[in-house]
């Protein structure tokens, strides 16, 4: 050890390096190769005969880049990836506050209720969504009609409304996951340090409680928003063939039209831009709470 | 008519009772310590005062208000706790500002009010820092300024230095007194520390197992005892085993103490270490061999073994020496020094 910490040369320290190998063999074997091919694929010649060959174009890049059609459905993912990071926010972290406050009896038997459905496939999860939007007369239809809170059944199936609330659905235990983590952090005499200066139950949850869990939420709503943005199986079941968000697309191209380098096009635009929202708003976050909470 | 009446308050939690019919008056302007071991029911106690914690029973009346029909929110209290509990996402001019901006004073006052009071604390050129970035004792300075900018009537201190080191501690109490009088505010404060509770307050009330052993002022309380626990805990004491004879006369081995006549009986009998003194082997009330002697600059501290057991003394360093280690002495105090008390099987 004392060698390697001098630095004279003589016997570098290879442990790290022996330590962290297989684990990036798998890194490099799974994730990167994947995604170096499928970036090379994407310029790949494509022909409806002769199906890919060997030439390099730009091609479908262009044609993705200048076609309406994907533009309409790139903003679609985008615009459901936040309305569901909304929604799972909105209701996730009171969820988690309320969870919090509970006692550890009934904290047990409620954190079982909102982290279960992670136990069953999200395929399963979602044909249940189908079972109850489907139709005119569908169960939320119903129960909405007889409370008098609609008059005329509304659309759920193969629309957006309806992929947002699957989706909300699915991915709300990541958000109530990661506010309950941070306010697990939350010292609770700084809630009565707060009641004793004035501050209404209220102010303390909006003024105290929630900008100590900002970060929390920030990082559930980062991943919420990824998941949601490269979810498959839901808007592929609530959303069907014509409600098309971008890995749906990406599917068909693959499976459908065969036109393999098309998709790879989307699902290198759709890697790109996740990357960079995930990787600015984490930055924006960081700065933004680094002198308050390091 | 006092300024807070805590009468008869009682809190259980299940069959366990924390506080056990404390009652209590405090005075406008005084400084009470509720001190005990940890487990004695003081910061249930002050949780009931500030309204954190229902009380099963009793009542807390403040300038003829019942404040047990107050929420928290609007009780008025300033509370220090021993984690800060500073808000870490605003700076600690926020902080302080805060209590002030839920009473609705105006920007400019909120700013120029937070600013005294961090200069009155000393820390006039810390406004915009983060609790993060401050250490302990200033963290403990903007708790404090934050609760007394208020205006409370009455301030809480939840064993506010004790996170803080010795040092530090030590500078804080003496700023601590120095602002309470200034500013004339009510405070209690809950402490296991009794050198702490006797340097900072006006009276302090010893607690056990949820009550008032003793409510004195600190030289009372530790010059006169209420009870052999109050001794032992403030400060050390020297307890011996005693019998009161037939006609009520206090012995020691067969030596007659000369003191009020009692029921007879096993008794034990306390002496503070300071309070002893030296005198021939057979001459005192009790013999003893000195086991160590510890020099501790202002005093000796001796180790003594008596054939009822282990007594320290402390002698002041007069520059006489006192008796070498191994020495055999008479050990003599004042009747009126020491406390006697029926045998208790519990003893503490």
């Amino acid at each position: 050890m004392s060698a390697a910490v001098s630095g004279d040369g003589r016997s570098r320290n290879w442990a790290p390096y022996l330590l962290s190998g297989p684990a990036l063999l798998l890194f490099i074997g799974v994730v990167v190769a994947p995604i170096a091919m499928t970036a090379l694929l994407s310029f790949q010649s494509w022909d409806r005969v002769k199906g890919i060959g060997d030439v390099l174009v730009l091609a479908h890049w262009r044609e993705v880049l200048s076609d309406g059609y994907f533009a309409e459905m790139f903003l679609r993912t985008l615009r459901l990836s936040v309305i569901v990071t909304v929604l799972t926010a909105v209701i996730g972290a009171p969820e988690a506050y309320i969870l919090h406050r509970m006692t550890s009896r009934w904290k047990g038997v409620c954190l079982l209720v909102i982290l279960g459905p992670l136990l069953i496939s999200v395929v399963a999860r979602t044909l249940g969504w189908a079972l109850l939007f489907g139709g005119a007369n569908g169960v939320v239809n119903q129960a909405l009609i007889k409370l008098g809170i609609i008059s005329a059944p509304l659309p759920f199936m193969f629309t957006e409304t309806g992929v947002a609330i699957a989706l909300a659905h699915v991915l709300m235990p990541f958000m109530v996951l990661a506010v309950s983590a941070s306010l697990q952090k939350v010292d609770p005499k700084i809630e009565h340090a707060a009641a004793s200066l004035g501050a209404r139950p209220a102010t303390v949850v909006f003024r105290i409680v929630l900008p100590q869990v900002m970060p929390g939420l920030l990082s559930g709503a980062i991943i919420v928003f990824a998941l949601a943005a490269s979810s498959f199986a839901t808007p592929a079941i609530i959303g069907g063939r014509r409600l098309k968000v971008a890995s749906t697309l990406i599917y068909d191209e693959f499976l459908n039209s065969l036109n393999w380098p098309l998709g790879a096009v989307i699902a290198m635009i759709l890697l790109l831009a996740l990357v960079a929202i995930v990787a600015g708003s984490n930055r924006i976050v960081e700065r933004r709470y680094a002198e308050a909470f390091s | 008519m006092s300024y807070l009446r805590i009468e008869q308050l009682t809190k259980e939690f299940g069959s366990y009772r924390a506080v056990e019919g404390l009652t209590l008056t405090i005075e406008k302007g005084e400084f009470v310590s509720l001190l005990g071991p940890s487990g004695c029911g003081k910061t249930t106690t002050l949780q009931m005062i500030a309204g954190f914690v229902e009380p099963s029973a009793g009542s807390v009346v403040l300038g003829g208000k019942d404040l047990l029909a107050v929420p928290p929110y609007k009780r008025g209290l300033g509370i220090v706790f021993q984690s800060y509990a500073l808000f870490p996402h605003m700076t600690a001019a926020e902080n302080v500002a805060f209590g002030l901006e839920m009473a609705g004073v105006g920007r400019d006052e909120r700013r120029r009010r937070a600013g005294d009071m961090l200069e009155l604390v000393g820390l006039s050129g810390f406004a915009d820092r983060f609790p993060r970035r401050m250490s302990g004792g200033q963290q403990q300075r903007v708790a404090l300024a934050r609760a007394l900018v208020i205006r409370p009537s009455i301030l809480l201190l939840d064993e506010p230095l004790s996170n803080l080191d010795a040092k530090l501690r030590e500078g804080m109490q003496v700023e601590l007194r120095q602002i309470q009088r200034q500013l004339g505010t009510t405070t209690v404060l809950v402490t296991h520390d009794q050198a702490e509770a006797m340097a900072l307050s006006d009276r302090i009330v010893v607690m056990n197992k949820g009550r008032a052993e003793q409510v004195g002022p600190p030289e009372e309380t530790y010059e006169r005892p209420a009870s052999a626990f109050v001794s032992d805990f403030l400060g050390r004491t020297n307890t011996l085993t005693a019998q009161v004879d037939g006609e009520g006369t206090v012995r020691l081995r067969g030596v007659a103490i000369p003191m009020a006549k009692l029921a007879p009986g096993p008794v034990s009998l306390s002496v503070r270490p300071e309070k002893v003194g030296f005198t021939e082997a057979g001459a005192g009330f009790v013999n003893a061999v000195v086991t160590a002697k510890v020099f501790q600059g202002t005093h000796w501290l001796y180790q003594l073994e008596t054939p009822d057991g282990a007594v320290v003394v402390i002698r002041q360093n007069d520059g006489s020496g006192g008796p070498a280690e191994g020495a055999s002495v008479g050990l003599r105090w004042a009747v009126e020094h020491c406390l006697v008390e029926p045998e208790r099987r519990s003893a503490p």
